[in-house]
Parts: structure tokens; sequence; C-alpha cells
């Protein structure tokens, strides 16, 4: 293996790509993969990385896929050409992964079982715990500096700007020199090896582009916080739960620097810790009942626990902004793989007729703006608005434009009345409908003597008083149903694209979105046309009721089991059942675009075998 | 059944508070509890403590879960802002609440039930936090909206009206709050509104979490012989150790008091307690003596009433987080954004 490999020339593969890293959890991996994938992106190509860890804190198998797409594709595109096999325990897998013609990076200190063997990939054995021991003191220093080593022969093999990376390792390490001078030579050792024992570059290569400009890497969550900073919350509440936790952590640190009074050190901000998901719903409904934007960041079990509280907000007409960062399910599930099944539980949340309003971000871009009307929405239509990501999105970096921001923004903080309001009305009326669109009044406490009122959860007529009277209370019913019609007109309207007068539609949802844009470009190839709906809100607005009833055949694509945006729809609009169809993914793993051409072809083929292949 | 309004009499010679305002001024609906029950002695000792400070109705914020003792804060204060939420979910309301406006009173009102059963995490995790609210705890052993099941505060060997006598520990709020580090920790009963009204007022002003648990017999399912929360039971092993004598911080302390009794401490706004302690080796600045005092007494059969443990220089949550004096929810937006230029900064971090 010590020899050069002889590597043919394919420059069609240029720039386009997939590296596997395959790892301990807890060595360290994390900062050597995003060393690769942020070269590549100051490189100016696009790229993704996809972070598939344990839950777990050290020891467990974890992977990270790094796409690199000159044509900006973000979703997994269900190769592996080039696989970093790091975990022993791991290996067999790993080596079976990589797609014929690619090629395998592995540790070749020790001896590596002959099974192991493939034919149809290359193999490439780098002595890469032996040049640590060699260079390095300290078993925890070998083990991290190891990662940044085969950083270094990535690079080589990739043709890696080594300027931008060094640059990279001088930012991280600005004020420790130790540390900024053994992560560099540990970059070159592995560097410099991979440049005298193999034919570098590979084919599979990257050379620079300018299609990152304009653009950042950032975490839905980080993105998340960042509107709920802008936003201007002031009062965060949450009980820690992968995969949400950096939402808030991303909170706390925007707090920290911005939000300090820079005369007094006050904090102008209130972070609770819960002690759980039922008292951090409470914490935010209580805030927001005083005037306060609050909101909390969780996943499935924590929605699951507030079920009730968001009952009492629905019916008793408090904002409150949440968010679901979704994990899979049912029970614990997998806390740290992806999915989309939390979305009949959030849209039907708590006993008795409770709809809410949902917003579904495809990317940290949305996140970013969606955070931010939730907070609108919320305040403008006085109830609960649950901003719906997932892990995927979350946790993940994801190339997307930079975030931008309007100084004129003032916050919607709905009919609230002020003080002046207040002396000029002869009563206050808390749930009366006086201008038609089902949204009432509200009045903060301690603003005027005329806006006090009792808030509860228990039967109430339109004046605020306890009912057990069927037609008082059937008015306020019948009345919160008038306001979620309202709330149709007003949640972010779904992206549609497509000529608009294909037979075929596709209708998907969040973090599907870059596998279905990749998955239309190849059926496009195949000559297969399709338009697109993206839903962003719920309630659906009537340019959903439009997509689908101008479609012969929809394909609702979404990942859990069990189709729940297809259930949605057909409940929530008048679309006729049969001409929906699934294709689902819910393994865990974010979605890929072969998986829905392969579903889709098959559906066709079955209902129309000529349409499949026209 | 819809809420009734109380009618308003007008009566020119009722005494007036510093704004003008009479204790009527401070009532609210009409109760619908049973007549005689304890828990409409609280809401009168409500009242008065309420309007003996002279608050401004609007700035009181009455909060409560679900039960008997939480439909209460209907029945004062209508001009105060009430929110009845969920049950046991009454402290977690009232951290958001006060998180965003920290210059209301916040009174909540909860039961044994509602505190100690389906409660009892929010209430620990209140106390903790030392939320700046006065917590009402109207304790009388038992449920009673689902006719009398008996709650976790039932005393072992206290008989239901049918059926067989406790047989389990009962969870005792005032030496949980005791241990759980909390910074004012009172026990009454709704039949001494004169032990009750100061009490009150000096939970009021106290800047931290102030429980008082109030033995408030119910008439209607844990009134009879052989129930430890009775009336009849309840009076005859009533001890108090501290009597509160609450001292707004205009008048002088005129009355005298037996030397070595009384004790005087101040809190944050100026306001005094003056504490006369009616068993001189009692100490209601020192947790642990308190502790063990009550224990001796529990052992006798005795509930240690009054004002069983202060901390006056206790820091709340807003101390703790250091939030400034302003509350978060009148801050103008202007103050909360960094703006465009600075996103812009941020954004360096992500190219």
């Amino acid at each position: 293996m010590s020899n050069k490999e002889s590597l043919g020339k394919d420059s069609s593969r240029v720039n386009d790509f997939v590296i596997k890293f395959a790892n301990v959890n807890g060595t360290g991996s994390a900062s050597a993969n995003g060393l690769v994938m942020k070269a590549i992106f100051r490189m100016g190509i696009p790229v993704m990385g996809k972070n598939l860890f344990p839950s777990n804190i050290q020891g467990l198998p974890t992977w990270y896929e790094i796409r690199v797409s000159r044509d900006g594709y973000v979703a997994r595109s269900g190769r592996i050409d080039i696989m970093v096999a790091m975990n022993g325990e791991t290996y067999s897998k790993d080596v079976k992964e990589v797609t014929s013609g690619g090629y395998l990076i592995f540790d070749s200190s020790w001896p590596r079982p002959a099974l192991l063997q493939r034919d149809d990939i290359t193999i490439l054995g780098v002595p890469l715990s032996r040049m640590c021991n060699e260079t390095f003191q300290g078993t925890r220093n070998r083990i991290l500096l190891k990662n940044i080593m085969y950083a270094g022969v990535v690079a080589a093999l990739v043709d890696l700007d080594m300027n931008v990376m060094r640059a990279q390792l001088a930012e991280s390490y600005a004020s420790k020199q130790a540390l900024l001078d053994s992560n560099t030579q540990a970059l070159e050792i592995g560097y410099n090896y991979a440049k005298a024992h193999f034919a570098c570059p590979l084919p599979l290569r990257c050379e620079p582009m300018n299609k990152t400009v304009g653009h950042i890497m950032i975490e839905g969550n980080a993105a998340s916080a960042l509107g709920c900073l802008f936003a201007g919350a002031t009062v965060g509440a949450w009980y820690p739960i992968t995969p949400s936790t950096s939402l808030m952590d991303g909170f706390k640190s925007f707090c920290e620097k911005w939000r300090v009074d820079p005369e007094t050190g006050e904090n102008n901000y209130v972070i609770v810790q819960a002690e759980d998901e039922l008292a951090a719903i409470g914490i935010v409904i209580g805030a927001s009942w005083n005037g306060a934007r609050a909101f909390t960041p969780t996943s499935g079990p924590g929605i699951s626990l507030m079920n009730e509280f968001l009952g009492l907000a629905y019916y008793a007409e408090i904002p409150a902004v949440v968010f679901d960062v979704q994990r899979v399910g049912p029970s614990t599930g997998m806390p740290t793989r992806t999915q989309q099944g939390d979305l009949m539980l959030a849209a039907y949340a708590s006993h008795g007729d409770t709809r809410h309003v949902l917003l579904f971000p495809a990317n940290p871009e949305e996140c970013f703006y969606m955070a931010v009307q939730a907070f609108d929405l919320s305040e403008r239509l006085q109830t609960p608005v649950m901003v719906l990501l997932d892990l995927d999105i979350g946790m993940n970096d994801w190339m997307c434009r930079e975030l931008k921001w309007e100084d004129s923004y003032r916050p919607d903080r709905g009919k609230v009345l002020t003080r002046e309001q207040l002396e000029k009305i002869e009563k206050f009326q808390r749930y009366v409908d006086k201008d038609g669109d089902g949204i009432p009044y509200r009045t903060i406490a301690g603003t005027h003597p005329k806006g006090a009122y009792f808030t509860r959860g228990s039967g109430h007529n339109q004046f605020g008083g306890y009912t057990e009277d069927s037609t008082e209370y059937q008015v306020v019913l019948d009345r919160l149903k008038r306001k979620f019609d309202t709330a149709k007109s007003l949640v972010p309207k779904a992206a549609v694209s497509g000529r608009g007068d294909n037979k075929i539609g596709f209708v998907s949802i969040g973090s599907c979105d870059g596998a279905v844009n990749e998955a239309i470009d190849i059926l496009k190839r195949r000559g297969v046309h399709v338009d697109y709906l993206r839903v962003r809100g719920f309630p659906f607005g009537t340019e959903v009721e439009q997509f689908l009833a101008l479609h012969e055949t929809l394909f609702v694509i979404e990942q859990n089991r069990d189709a729940q945006l297809k259930s949605l729809l057909t409940l929530e609009t008048a679309v006729e059942k049969a001409k929906l169809r699934s294709i689902l993914h819910y393994s865990g793993m974010p979605m890929s675009s072969d998986c829905i051409v392969e579903s889709m072809l098959n559906v066709l083929q079955e209902i129309n075998p000529q349409a499949a292949t026209a | 059944m819809t809420s009734i309004a109380k009618p308003k009499v007008f009566n020119p010679n009722l005494p007036r508070n510093a704004l003008g305002l009479t204790r009527r001024d401070y009532e609210g609906g009409m109760s619908t509890l049973c007549a005689g029950c304890g828990h409409d002695s609280v809401t009168a000792a409500i009242i008065e403590a309420v309007w003996g400070l002279s608050l401004r109705p609007e700035t009181v914020v009455k909060l409560s879960g679900i039960g008997c003792s939480s439909k209460t804060t209907a029945y004062f204060v209508s001009g105060g802002h009430g929110f009845n939420s969920v049950h046991g979910r009454m402290p977690s309301i009232a951290t958001g609440a006060s998180g965003a406006n920290r210059d209301l009173h916040y009174i909540g009102v909860s039961g044994d039930g509602d505190t100690l059963s389906i409660g009892m995490g929010q209430f620990t995790h209140a106390i903790r936090r030392n939320v700046n609210m006065l917590y009402v705890l109207e304790n009388n052993g038992v449920y009673g909206l689902t006719k009398g099941q008996f709650s976790a505060s039932a005393d072992i060997g206290s008989k239901p009206k049918k059926g067989e006598a406790n047989q389990y520990t009962p969870i005792d709020p005032v030496t949980v709050a005791l241990n759980l580090g909390a910074t004012f920790v009172a026990r009454s009963f709704s039949g001494d509104k004169a032990q009750l009204v100061p009490l009150m007022q000096a939970g009021l002003k106290h800047k931290g979490f102030a429980l008082i648990d109030i033995l408030s017999p119910c008439v209607s399912f844990n009134d009879h012989e052989g129930s430890t929360k009775s009336y009849a039971y309840v009076r005859e092993h009533y001890d108090e150790v501290v009597h509160a004598d609450f001292v707004p911080h205009a008048e002088e302390i005129t009355a005298s008091y037996e030397a070595g009794n009384a004790m005087p401490v101040t809190m944050h706004d100026g306001s005094r307690v003056l504490l006369r302690k009616l068993d001189e080796k009692y100490d209601p600045t020192h947790r642990g003596k308190a502790l063990a005092y009550i224990g001796e007494r529990q052992q006798e059969g005795e509930y240690v009433t009054g004002l069983i443990y202060i901390d006056a220089r206790s820091r709340d949550m807003h101390e703790m987080n250091r939030t400034p004096s302003q509350a978060l929810n009148l801050f103008p937006y202007e103050k909360l954004t960094p703006g465009a230029k600075n996103l812009d900064k941020i954004m360096s971090r992500y190219r």
C-alpha cells in the first residue's frame, strides 16, 4: 500500500462527491470533520455536512458525511465515494458502504484482516497512529491530533487549499499558540504523507469556485436562536433534550453578548432551566400572558408533556412560541436521529377541540425568519405557535444565504390595549370579537384598573366570566374556530415551483426539501416533469387547496411511517384522498434524493406504465 | 352555573386605605364553596391584607391551579388579574409571569392536592428559584371537588367519613419548604384571622417565595370526629410559636412587648415585621432549630403555627439572574435587538 496507486482521471467528479468519516464518539473528530467541510466551503464550493451521531458521550460509533456538490444540492446523495474508516468496531460495515469505484482510507499502523478486502474500491493505508505516537506526547493529545492528521490526508487526496485550512486553525486557536502549532503540524504530516505515497489528487477532487459568496454554514438551532434574539424575546424556558439543546445554548450565548447592559452589567433577559417540559411551557405561558416574548425549545417527548398546557394556551388565548426539533419516535425512540413524526401531535395537541398554528422551516435560513414570524403570529393570534424543525435542520451545518435584518422591523404585539386605550373605553371585554376576525383584545396586568380580567382554562363566556351555559360556551368555541380560519391567511404561504400545468405534483415539508429538489432535477433529465409544493405553515392556505385540486397525481413526501402530512392534508383540505400517494422515509437518516426517485417511478409504473417512461 | 357578581353596596362610613379604597373595593365574585368552608375565611384575610397594604388592585396577580382552593382567586380583588391555570402547575405560570414583570404582586393560591401531589415538583422548584410571590396553601387533607378522597397531607390514622383510616405518611409542606431552603415559611389556621392577616402582609413584602400553609378545614368531607384537619382538632392542637405583626415603614412600633421576646425584622422595602416569640427559646431565623422544634411538636401531635422561619436577606430569582429593575415586558424593542449591522458581524462567525 505504500506504493503510489495508479488512479484514473475523470473530470466529471470534480466538486461532486461524498466523503464519509467513521469515528468513535468523544474522540474530538468533530473539529477535524468541520475543518474539512469549512475548507471546501471557503474554496467557494457548495457543501453539506451531516453528523450521524449516537446517543452517547463517549465510545459509540459516529459518522460524518460531507457532500461536495458543485450544483448546490444539499441533501444526501446515497453514494459514499471516500470513506475515512477510523473506527475498528464499524470497519467491516464501513468497507461495504463504499460505492464501487470509490476509496477507503484506514489507519495502517496495525494489520488489517484480509477478509475486509474489496476489489472494486481503492484502499489507502496511512499509519496515522504510528506517526502520531512518534510526533506527539500524551494519550488524549494523540487521539485528537490523529483526527487532524487524517484531515491533512484528505486535503492532499481531494486537493484542498492548505492555506485555507491553516487559516482556519489559526482562527480556532487564536490565543492558544501551542495548540495551533501541534494542530498545524498534524495537518501537514497527514498532507505530506499522502502526497508522498499516493497519486494526489484523486479524480474526485476540489477546484475553487465562487458559489459560496454571500452564504454561510449554520445550524438550524443557532439560526432559530438568532431569530429569538432579533424578535426581542426576553424570557426563555427549557428542559434539556436532544436535539433541541443547542437552541437554548445558542440563545444564551447570544444574550451574553448582546443583551447585557454595558453600564450596569444587568441581564435584559431571563432564561430558566426548568424542572421538566411541563414547567418550561408553563413559564413561557406565564411570561407571554404578562406581556413578554417567551419561548421554549424542545423535542417530541417534550411536546407530549406540554399537551395539557398547550390546550390551556389555546383556549385561554395566550401566546407561546415552541420550537420542536423533531427526533425519531415513538417514545424515547432514537434521540440522535431525525424524523418528521410530530406533525399530528403538534397540530392537535391537547384534549378537546384544539388546533395549533405550525410553521415548517426547510433549512436554517428559514428557521431564522420563521422564528421571528412565530412571535409575531403568536401575539397577533393570541395562541401557541410551534416551529417544527428536525434534528437534520437543527443540528447539522447547512449552507444557506447570509441572514439579513431590516432595522425597520417592529414586533407585532397584536391586539393589546394600551393604558391610553383603556382610559377611553367604557368596559373591557376580553373575548368579544370586535373586528370580525375572531381575534379578541387583551390586556397586560398592571396596565390600567379597567384592564383587569380573569384568565381561565375552565368554561368561560365572551366576557371572561366562568360559565357552564351551553350557548355562552359555544359562542367562544365558535369564535376560536373563526380565529383559526384567520390564521390561514397569516401563516407563511407554501412554496410552489414547476410549470404549474404538470399532471404530477410533489407535496413535501421541512428538511425533505433538498432531496425533493434534487429528485425533481433527476426526473426531469429522465423526461418526467413534476410540480412541487412545499407547505410552510398550518393551517393550510388557499394556495395549498389550489395545488392539490390542479394535479392529477400527488406524491406526498415526508419523513415518518404513518404519512402524517398526507393525513393532515386529507383532514384539512378538500383534496380527494385517492389522488394522494405517499413517499415515506423514516430510517432516522436524513432523506436522500434517490429514494424519492425510485419510490416515485415504482408507483408510476404501477398506476400508469406509460407515464413512468415518458 | 355562571359566576356571580357580588352586589356593591356603598357605605360612606367604611374605612379607607391610603389609596382611598375600602375593603369592598378589594372583594371579588361570590364564593361558590360550601357554607363554612375554611377557604372563605382565607379569602377574607387576603382581602384584608391587600387592602391594608394599599396595593393598587391592577397590580395584584392572582394565580391558581385546580381545586376548591384554586377557585378562590375569583373571590378576591376583582380589580386584579386572575389566572386559573391547570392542576398543579401554577408555580410555573407564576415563575414566567414574574420573569416578565418583577414589579407586580403575585399571590398564588393552591391546595394540598394541587401542591403536594400533582404539583409537588413545581412547588419545590419555585421554592428553589425563590420566585417572589406569596404562596397560600389551603390545606384540608382531602380532595373536595371529587368528594372526599385523602390527599397527601392527610395524617396517619385520620379517619374519612366512610372507609378506612389513612395509612400513608403525610407530606408536611412546612418541613419540605424548610428543607428546600425556603426563605419565608409560615403556618396558620383559617379560623385565626388575627394571625393570618399580618402573616400575609409580611409574605407579600418578603422578597422571595413566601409560603403560608393554612389549615383550612373542609366542612363537607373532613370536619368529623377522627379527622386531624377538622375545626375542633386544629383548635385543640394549635401551637403558635411566633406571632408576626406587620408594620408599614411609615409607622412607628408603639406597642410594648416583653423584653427578649420582641424581634423586629426589616423587609427589603423598609417595612418591618415585628415578631413576638411565644416560646422564648425559639429562633425563627435559624433553619435547623426551626426544623428540630417542629419535629418535636409534631411528635406530640401539635401543629406549630406562626412565622416559623424568615430570611429577610433572601435573594429572589431576579436578583440571582441579575435582571434590571425595569420590568422586562416594558423594555422598548430598540434595546433588545442587536440590529442589522451587528447581525452582519455575527454572520462572520459562520462564513
